[in-house]
């Protein structure tokens, strides 16, 4: 008995003792974090990216893009004499490993500030700690209209391409005015991606959207929402997926005899890589998948391989043959270089010393004025954080997007669409790299 | 109208390939008291060696022969080197042996092959059938996929009842000691069936991957699938195995088409368990279940 | 017996504090999986090996929980106390563990195998057809409340760091894990825990002892559920995510193996299971990169060798390691 009460009362002791000794343990008040990831001479950044799953094919390219304009850029002295390092963690396009590799990130590898991280579904289960964590959260991959309309509540997270609900409008009044009869249906994730799509596409076609299908990325059947929008005797289907859904789409169609005319969301309808996944899939059936596209609608904001006399396309290939991994370059890398490009000139702007606040107080400040390759400008301000504002509208022929309208540009909500092509004629800088000067 | 139709045929084919998966199920059941969980992974795994000849340029055909074959093999190795250390013991430890060789042989693939979704071919239309203006949603694909199941299931059956092979087989099946007494090489005999039932599921891998995507996980719904249509047929009868595919495939169909496909997974749980709870034999029940 | 768990318990505890105060937030980050995996891994084994019931379905049973946990924490501001709400996923778990009891208290072998199996994979479906109200494909965000400032002060005031979110969440779920381990290792050696074990060793005689089989088995499978409820409480604190993907078959199976290789029935087995779960992917990992393979390659590693050792343990030696360490220690003792 007594040998009991002793040994609870040292254990308690030892307890209480060794707590309070932890005191001297780790230095107190680490700094907020503000420059965590940075040296005098290198600063670390990371992003999530779907590298296998269902979204992989296609979107698993765009940290090869980041990763050769990084090279290109630290060949050239990087920014402010730091080299950039961009460490990238696969999540599957599942939200569970999106969290759980953003907390190796940002705890474990320390980076500076986590850009590009993709995906609507996946990025939303960590938009909220990054913010609490005060990480800068550049660039998201996707075009949900999180990632910038709410400034205030994830004032550390910017988007950069042209956000769903833009996208919707800009198509949806393309359909009111030039086919005001069709009966539409929508194809859509569903998740916030399509949410945002849809909302978009209703603001002009409400009284002609007849069905709406959704998919969950990982269910790779989706035989029932074809014949859902066969059924219902849709003209045109408006499509907020991912690519391997719109090689799914296509192909189901074809087996059940559905010839709408089809629209995708510019992140799905890469010609060169559905059309790859389409001739895949069949032997004989489909011969040339490209050609399977034709007719296909969609949008652009980027010049793509398809244009290579483009200043900037030159740019990338130039790029991509001094630093690019195996392959050719595609429209992914395009966009990742992109992406890499619009993070150098935030990093320029956030000066010699940048801090996690301060990068985000400059891209608040100038981000609206960055002049890239993108065709519309970038809706960065203090009450946004939006992306770009804009694109056109375009019909594949042959594996080339075909320009149906100008460079349109508009905002959420009721904001009219007007023409504008201010950035449109934007020329890279002849040694390609940009040359932002920080505020003050 | 046409949606009914869609659902019904479509359930069809589906079915016919859980058949032949709870096939694989039932006949290492019979000879093995094992239920093989991880008869998924491995179709997925000789689906893969099909995939890997069939992109560096084979024929559909070669790759098909191919991936048969190394089921075979598969299913002969798994049984020789691994479950027959635990045939007749403890029921746990079987299961839990083979739910280690599924984690296993999933990661084996996902490290040798990828992680990747990648296409398969189908060596047969994917386009529907045309019937005057509509399209029926009967491919190519789909007649040929009933009919590979339906000529093993006949080439299985000529094995069984008309072969003196099949007879040996089935004597170690029903009574290890007896056939071993009467000079059945029942080791042999147990190996054998473990590689035709391999053989049975990577058909039906081969034909849940013709025409769509294969990734590691592709076949892990069949397993549960597979395995309620085994138990609605009845563990220990082939035939309720067929019946039970079918059936089951209809009725997942008909809850995909006209409930959601979410829900799926669900209905099954539900058929299994009013099967289990009602008429635990299987609709085919040759075997009285013994009640405390 | 009991006060020796429950000195044992103040010694873990003892240990958990020096250990989280001393290691960097990404290690307390881990810690506190390993809490939650250690409460799963828990409830299974006993279910699994004291009572002969195999269970492949209790990922589905950590979504309930988690999901429970992240319909309540919606809202930010007016949310109820933390632990209010873990035991409210305890009870909701509890429930949909005795409905799941019941019907599976007939079922033995491969038939219970299944079954489960069937559960783990229609569980995360069920989500995905409500989405309106369960989030759908891309989950319910979990919005933490902040720490309590009596809390975070008593923290600082005792050791003289600031509470973190990870940190606390860690001592949260270790607090927990002890909590639950001290109760299963009571229960073990009552006589309820004797009566379990006499269904799975010999139904027909525990029957004529005048042990209601039935019963029996529905408690264990209840217990075990409501385990993996808190289990899956905690891992939605953690993860602030509670979404289909995050319950996959995978995770049922790798809970599964992590019981084998700890021992089954044994509670030092389930915690070793758990460290395993939790730290073996980033050292695996690690050393196949080195090895060459890329890091999708690498991190395929840690299941493989999971299944590989389940597989060998199952082959020669049933008891896992926490059997084979008490075989080792009886052998040095005899001899």
């Amino acid at each position: 008995m007594k040998r009991w009460y002793a040994g609870t009362a040292l254990l308690l002791a030892m307890a209480v003792t060794a707590a309070a000794c932890g005191a001297g343990g780790r230095p107190e008040g680490e700094d907020a974090g503000s420059t965590v990831g940075i040296t005098d001479t290198t600063i670390k950044i990371g992003a999530h990216f779907p590298l296998t799953g269902v979204a992989a094919p296609g979107y698993s390219e765009i940290p090869s893009g980041h990763q050769a304009y990084y090279d290109y850029v630290n060949a050239n002295g990087g920014v402010n004499g730091r080299k950039i390092e961009f460490v990238v963690k696969d999540d599957a396009y599942n939200p569970t490993n999106t969290s759980q590799v953003t907390n190796e990130l940002v705890l474990n590898d320390e980076i500076f500030a986590m850009v590009s991280g993709l995906g609507t579904p996946t990025h939303s289960a960590v938009v909220d700690y990054l913010n609490d964590a005060k990480v800068p959260d550049l660039f998201v991959s996707s075009g949900s209209l999180q990632w910038g309309d709410w400034p205030k509540e994830k004032p550390f997270t910017f988007g950069w391409q042209p956000d769903y609900e833009i996208e919707g409008k800009i198509v949806g009044d393309w359909v009111k005015k030039n086919m005001p009869d069709a009966k539409v249906g929508l194809f859509l994730q569903d998740d916030d991606f399509g949410r945002d799509g849809e909302k978009g596409a209703r603001r002009y076609l409400d009284d002609q959207i007849v069905a709406v299908a959704k998919y969950t990325p990982g269910n790779t059947d989706v035989a029932p929402q074809m014949a859902q929008l066969q059924a219902a005797g849709v003209d045109l289907v408006l499509g907020f997926n991912v690519p391997s859904y719109t090689a799914l789409s296509q192909l189901v169609s074809l087996r059940i005899g559905f010839k709408p005319k089809w629209f995708y969301s510019n992140v799905g309808s890469d010609p060169a890589l559905v059309g790859s996944l389409l001739a895949r899939f069949s032997e004989g059936a489909v011969t040339d998948g490209a050609s399977m596209l034709n007719g296909v609608m969609t949008t652009e904001y980027l010049k793509g391989v398809d244009a290579p006399d483009d200043p900037w396309m030159k740019l990338w290939q130039k790029v991509w043959d001094e630093h690019g991994a195996d392959g050719d370059l595609t429209n992914y890398r395009v966009y990742g270089m992109s992406q890499a490009y619009t993070f150098v000139q935030a990093l320029q702007a956030a000066g010699p010393n940048p801090t996690r606040e301060g990068i985000v107080e400059a891209i608040e400040k100038q981000g609206g004025s960055f002049e890239g390759p993108g065709v519309a400008p970038f809706r960065f301000t203090g009450d946004s954080h939006l992306g770009m504002s804009g694109m056109s509208v375009v019909e594949i022929q042959g594996g080339v997007g075909e320009d149906l309208t100008p460079v349109l540009v508009t905002d959420l909500g009721d904001a009219p669409i007007k023409e504008d092509d201010s950035a449109a004629g934007d020329e890279p800088p002849s040694n390609g790299i940009p040359n932002v000067k920080p505020a003050e | 109208m046409q949606q009914l139709l869609t659902t019904v045929l479509t359930g069809l084919t589906l079915g016919v390939i859980y058949a032949a998966f709870a096939l694989a199920l039932v006949l290492i059941w019979r000879a093995t008291r094992i239920v093989n969980f991880a008869q998924a992974p491995m179709a997925m795994i000789t689906t893969y060696i099909a995939l890997v000849l069939i992109d560096a340029g084979y024929s559909y055909w070669l790759g098909f022969v191919a991936a048969l074959l190394s089921g075979l093999v598969l299913g002969a190795v798994v049984e020789r080197f691994v479950v027959r250390f635990v045939s007749g013991k403890s029921e746990v430890n079987a299961v839990i042996l083979t739910l280690g060789l599924f984690i296993v042989l999933h990661a084996l693939a996902a490290i040798i092959f990828g992680s990747r979704y990648r296409s398969f071919p189908a060596p047969f239309g994917l386009r529907g059938f045309q019937v005057g203006d509509t399209t029926i949603a009967l491919t190519g694909f789909g007649v040929f996929t009933i009919l590979a199941v339906g000529v093993v299931m006949v080439g299985l059956v000529l094995l069984f009842r008309g072969t003196d092979l099949g007879l040996r087989m089935r004597a170690s099946a029903f009574n290890q000691e007896v056939s071993r007494l009467l000079g059945v090489k029942v080791g042999r005999m147990l190996t054998l069936g473990w590689a035709l039932a391999a053989l049975v599921g990577s058909l039906s891998g081969l034909l849940i991957a013709g025409g769509g995507l294969v990734h590691p996980s592709y076949m892990d719904g069949v397993v549960v699938y597979g395995f309620v249509a085994a138990v609605l047929g009845g563990l220990d009868s082939p035939v309720g195995a067929v019946v039970g595919g079918v059936l089951l495939g209809l009725s997942l169909s008909l809850v995909s088409g006209y409930v959601g496909s979410e829900l799926v997974p669900l209905a099954a749980l539900v058929i299994l368990m009013v099967v289990l709870l009602l008429k635990p034999g299987g609709l085919f029940a040759s075997v009285r279940e013994r009640r405390v | 017996m009991v006060r020796r768990h429950l000195l044992l318990a103040l010694g873990a505890l003892v240990v958990v504090v020096l250990v989280l105060e001393n290691t960097s937030q990404f290690r307390n980050a881990q810690f506190g999986a390993m809490a939650y995996y250690a409460i799963a891994a828990g409830g299974l084994t006993v279910l699994t090996g004291l009572n002969g019931q195999l269970s492949l379905g209790h990922g589905a049973l950590m979504a309930v929980g988690a999901y429970t946990t992240a319909l309540m924490l919606q809202s930010r501001e007016d949310s109820l106390p933390l632990p209010v709400i873990l035991a409210l996923a305890i009870v909701v778990t509890l429930v949909v563990g005795a409905l799941v009891g019941v019907a599976a208290a007939r079922l033995h072998g491969p038939y219970l195998a299944g079954a489960t199996l069937a559960l783990a994979v229609a569980v995360p479906g069920i989500p995905l057809f409500f989405g309106e109200w369960l989030g759908g494909e891309q989950g319910l965000n979990v919005r933490l409340p902040e720490i309590p400032v009596w809390l975070a002060d008593a923290a600082y005031f005792v050791t003289g760091q600031e509470l973190t979110q990870i940190r606390f969440l860690a001592y949260l779920g270790w607090l927990a894990a002890i909590v639950v381990f001290v109760l299963l290792a009571n229960l073990s050696r009552s006589r309820i825990g004797r009566n379990w074990q006499a269904v799975r060793d010999d139904e027909v005689a525990a029957e004529l002892a005048g042990i209601n089989l039935g019963r029996a088995r529905v408690q264990a499978f209840v217990v075990s559920a409501g385990c993996a409820g808190l289990a899956g409480g905690l891992l939605a604190l953690s993860a602030r995510l509670a979404a289909p993907s995050g319950f996959t078959l995978t995770l049922s199976l790798l809970l599964l193996s992590a019981v084998v290789l700890g021992g089954l029935g044994s509670l030092v087995g389930a915690l070793v299971g758990a460290a395993l779960l939790t730290f073996l992917p980033q050292v695996v990992t690690g050393a196949g990169t080195d090895l060459g393979l890329t890091d999708v390659q690498a991190a395929q590693l840690a299941p493989l060798i999971y299944g590989l050792v389940t597989v060998l343990v199952v082959l020669l030696a049933p008891a896992g390691l926490a059997g084979g360490l008490r075989k080792l220690i009886n052998w040095r003792r005899s001899s």
